[in-house]
């Protein structure tokens, strides 16, 4: 440092700014209060609270079949693996046997979904970093898979879709065919991802290096989905723990060393690769039979704990059920990626930039009604 | 004699025949000066229907449709819509200068507007510094930024003010080293006539290897110099929201976006002055009928301003140090290397003329 400088009378101050609720980069009512140092970041604290709607407390009060329908509004880019993970909970603390046909169309539903949430990640990721066109694209492909949920379960984005017992509805005749089309169509424009954003130079520079996560601090916080395997953290629940059909198909777990903003975002690109080919193994092949397998009308939990997890497009979503064996969940405790992956942004953010702020954050994948609930 | 020039010597004639000499000189200035404001107005909103619409090309989408034929009303609407809209600010802010700010940038994208040959003989003032006289007046419009930034007691306008401040400070040094570049093949600063030693080639023919390396540096420093993507660190809505005009509404806010679009304009005006031969026809073509220079002059800055565009919807941002780098690290001193090439290719006669 030039001693000119640091024996004057010259002096920074620390600030303090309020980045949120209503800021374009937090998505959502994300409040982060950051103390800055000129363009430095000193401190990030997240500040929550502004969506929470205390959707736990509500289990309580409802029913198993209607809380189903509550956690579409948790992480809404995830509502279709949301549900399964409540219905695999119930199912398994009901020891119900659940046909074939529902097991392969949830695991295609889930990927698809998948699909759609890292599509809408990455245009909003290059919005973040300042490129507004990658928004457009990524929704071009998300549409094509609402479209498809539209037909098959009546909704596009809270699909409530699965019921304790199997699904709602069987798919609509037209499924198969479209998806094989939107796969077709999603494996040419894919690449495009690559071209646009990925392999440009200002892009690498913003993200490469940027927001390191080391494995063991993605361990020790609890990292979970592409933010951890993006430094080498291998918890992707699919492989580990497989659920419905995910044991009969064979996908690689994306794996990244470097721990940076760019690796998190090639991880979740590649995904969407892995995901084609999930649903591309299924596709084919979904047994006949039934869509559900009946279920009282009130459905009454064993007395217990019944823990169940699945990996949502932003990681390990975990659901925890306490029954004392009467209609209601005595306690309901949802384990969401996002709140674990939130607590990594002080420790991975401070020293940088404001822009390396936005461009880290975007990374983490933040749907701010997960973390509040 | 032509068409423009005999229609403005018809008003000066009629204008001093019907008052005293200075009534009759100050009424020819207020009139000129209203031309091109009102050149500025309908230049400004149709850059910004035009932004819309490149936009939307490259985002998939059909743009603005719905306010006239082809959405070519849509501007004149929203431009309406901001003139009755309430101006808001702060509680705390310096009013005087909150007030004062959006005028430094307005004023300074209108005073460099001024000195454009649009043609031969459309031109408001031909002064003999032409080239100097609009690096001194487009960084008169930061000043405007700062202030805005500064009085309306927010940070993140703050923020984006003192970006804006460093960015324009920096970026300026290339531009003005690139235009100086070119300058050593005209020999002049005057605008007129640096168009006119380009008809023996446009100078970015003329001046080859260097004039094509000075012509990238001062797309890329003007680029910047607008504030605009890649280089928008005073904006970047997604980190400041939307920076130094956070707290302006209304007419105040439309004039930092209207003359965000003239100085696009203006960019691309003095490269083509500068690079591609002002008014000028491609080989010629049109030399007996000079007004058309008025068409070619717009033409070519209108390509130059779709690659502006073309920039703005396809690169993300640049962080705040790495602006910084690029141009202290990079841009300046190949620019200096790129002042001495030239000299020698003028030195040693090596530039082509046809």
């Amino acid at each position: 440092m030039d001693t000119s400088i640091a024996n004057s009378n010259l002096k920074s101050e620390e600030y303090f700014i309020n980045m949120g609720p209503q800021h374009p980069a937090t998505h959502g009512v994300l409040r982060l209060l950051l103390t800055i140092d000129g363009e430095i970041i000193k401190k990030v604290e997240p500040d929550l609270g502004y969506i929470h709607r205390s959707i736990e407390k509500m289990c309580e009060r409802d029913s198993y079949q209607q809380i189903v329908h509550l956690t579409d509004r948790m992480d809404y880019l995830s509502s279709h693996i949301n549900n399964e993970a409540v219905c695999l909970t119930v199912e398994n603390a009901l020891q119900l046997e659940i046909p074939d046909r529902v097991k392969v169309i949830r695991t295609i539903i889930g990927e698809l979904t998948r699909i759609a949430s890292h599509t809408l990640w990455w245009g909003v990721m290059g919005m973040d970093v300042g490129a507004l066109t990658t928004y457009f694209y990524g929704f071009r492909d998300r549409e094509l898979i609402n479209d498809i949920f539209e037909e098959t379960c009546g909704a596009r984005l809270t699909m409530n879709y699965n019921i304790p017992g199997g699904l709602m509805f069987d798919i609509h005749p037209n499924f198969v065919k479209r998806v094989k089309d939107f796969i077709a169509h999603f494996k040419t424009k894919l690449p495009e991802y690559d071209t646009l954003l990925s392999g440009n130079v200002i892009f690498q520079k913003r993200t490469k290096g940027v927001g390191i996560l080391t494995k063991e601090d993605a361990i020790s916080f609890g990292a979970s989905g592409p933010v951890g395997r993006g430094s080498g953290y291998s918890c992707d629940v699919r492989k580990h723990h497989p659920y419905s059909a995910l044991d009969k198909v064979s996908f690689k777990e994306i794996l990244r060393t470097e721990g940076d903003t760019f690796a998190r975002y090639q991880v979740r690109v590649d995904e969407m690769w892995e995901s084609m080919s999930i649903i591309e193994q299924l596709i084919d092949n979904i047994p006949e039979g039934e869509y559900k397998v009946a279920t009282n009308a009130v459905i009454k939990l064993p007395k217990g704990e019944f823990y169940q997890k699945v990996e949502t497009a932003r990681g390990e979503l975990g659901v925890y059920v306490v029954s004392t064996g009467t209609k209601n969940p005595y306690r309901v405790k949802f384990r969401s990626p996002g709140f674990s992956n939130l607590s990594l942004l002080n420790h991975i953010t401070v020293g940088g930039k404001i822009g390396d702020l936005v461009a880290t954050m975007a990374t983490l994948d933040i749907v701010v009604p997960d973390i509040d609930r | 004699m032509n068409l423009t020039l005999s229609i403005t010597n018809n008003i000066h004639n009629w204008l001093f025949s019907i008052m005293p000499e200075g009534v009759a000189s100050i009424a020819e200035m207020v009139l000129i000066a209203l031309v091109y404001l009102a050149i500025f107005a309908v230049a400004g909103l149709y850059l910004v229907l035009l932004e819309r619409k490149v936009a939307a090309w490259f985002q998939l989408r059909i743009g603005p449709n719905r306010v006239g034929y082809w959405g070519l009303l849509q501007t004149m609407a929203d431009a309406l819509k901001l003139v009755s809209k309430e101006l808001t600010g702060t509680v705390k802010a310096d009013k005087f200068l909150y007030n004062l700010a959006p005028y430094f940038v307005i004023v300074s994208s209108l005073m460099a507007l001024s000195v454009f040959p649009f043609t031969r003989e459309f031109q408001a003032f031909d002064i003999n510094i032409g080239i100097f006289f609009l690096i001194a007046i487009s960084s008169i419009g930061v000043i405007g930024i700062l202030l805005g930034g500064w009085a309306s007691n927010n940070k993140f306008a703050l923020i984006g003010a003192m970006r804006s401040g460093v960015q324009t400070i920096s970026y300026e040094l290339s531009v003005g080293l690139s235009l100086l570049t070119m300058v050593l093949i005209t020999g002049t600063l005057q605008l007129s006539e640096i168009v006119e030693v380009q008809k023996n080639g446009w100078l970015i023919v003329q001046g080859h290897i260097p004039a094509i390396i000075a012509f990238m540096i001062y797309m890329i420093a003007g680029t910047a110099e607008t504030n605009r993507a890649p280089f928008d660190m005073v904006e970047a809505e997604s980190e400041l929201g939307a920076g130094f005009h956070t707290e302006y509404s209304g007419m105040k806010f439309a004039y930092f976006f209207l003359a965000e679009f003239i100085n696009m304009f203006i960019i691309a005006a003095i490269a083509t002055t500068i690079f591609f031969g002002g008014w000028l026809s491609p080989f010629g073509i049109t030399e007996s009928i000079p007004w058309l220079g008025v068409f070619w002059f717009i033409g070519k800055t209108f390509v130059i301003v779709f690659l502006m565009m073309w920039f703005r919807w396809t690169f993300p941002r640049l962080r705040v140090d790495q602006l910084l780098t690029l141009e202290w690290k990079y841009l300046l001193p190949l620019n200096l290397l790129n002042i001495i090439l030239m000299a020698l290719i003028v030195w040693l006669n090596l530039t082509i003329q046809f």
